[in-house]
């Protein structure tokens, strides 16, 4: 099956992103194609790559930026939501005239037309947080 | 491309958190796509329609206005749970007066907002192909 995935919430304060995490590895275990995850809301947070957790728990943002070069998966932030929260790729920090930007490697930034065209294109859009 | 029903849930009332002002931004750039597109109202997401909405004293953009837009991007389905407006001590008359305009008949102006119980909300749901819940 082709599933894509919307994911609403950060890091840490919420479940919902390691819980998509463990959900997009089990789904492309068990043979299913993962056409795009969508980072919505305050889930653009998990494309920072400033984080710095403990060493004792896991790296969320890391683990995405893993996985994505593993089975080549597209992870899209929504540059609307990410511009609010202030994450921001090389490109967009210097069009907005900013000294930094922090998007993780492995992510890019793009539309919400890149939602839709997710549930439009897939059998299953599985929305996670919120 | 298919055209697929999409279905928006508005579950959070308007103010408070972000969820409802996003889920109407993906609403406004995803009527682009030429979908089949209908929002549901459900628990305190009927607060987000209500009429005369003011934030002055909160800080927060009144967004409300944009909800009458909606008829003008060809979003006509709004469905409205009663019982929620119920428990909430509110009626049809307490929210926005939505309308959309039907090319087809002169361009009438007809009622966006439709009441719908419980029950009938879950056939509504039930005959959706995607559900974004916010």
């Amino acid at each position: 099956m082709k599933l894509s995935i919307q994911i609403n919430e950060g890091p840490y304060q919420h479940q919902a992103s390691d819980t998509a995490y463990q959900f997009a590895k089990a789904a492309i275990a068990a043979g299913h194609e993962i056409f795009r995850i969508f980072f919505y809301h305050d889930g653009v947070n998990n494309a920072t790559r400033l984080a710095v957790p403990p060493r004792d728990d896991r790296d969320v943002s890391a683990q995405w930026t893993a996985l994505s070069k593993e089975h080549d998966l597209d992870l899209v932030v929504c540059i609307a939501a990410a511009q609010r929260r202030g994450v921001m790729d090389a490109a967009e920090a210097k069009r907005q005239g900013l000294d930094a930007d922090n998007l993780a490697e492995g992510f890019r930034i793009s539309g919400l037309g890149q939602l839709i065209e997710a549930g439009i294109q897939s059998d299953r859009l599985v929305v996670f947080g919120a | 491309m298919s055209v697929k029903k999409f279905m928006y849930i508005n579950r959070k009332p308007p103010y408070g958190t972000v969820y409802a002002l996003e889920a109407l931004e993906v609403v406004l750039i995803g009527a682009a796509f030429d979908q089949d597109v209908s929002l549901a109202f459900i628990g305190d997401g009927v607060y987000e329609l209500t009429k005369g909405q003011n934030t002055d004293a909160i800080g927060q953009k009144n967004f409300s206005p944009t909800y009458t837009a909606l008829g003008d991007y060809d979003v006509k389905k709004l469905y409205v749970e009663k019982e929620s407006l119920e428990e909430r001590g509110l009626t049809l008359d307490d929210l926005q007066h939505l309308v959309w305009e039907d090319e087809d008949d002169d361009w009438a102006e007809k009622d966006s907002i439709h009441l719908v119980s419980r029950a009938e909300m879950a056939d509504v749901l039930d005959d959706q192909d995607i559900i974004l819940s916010f």
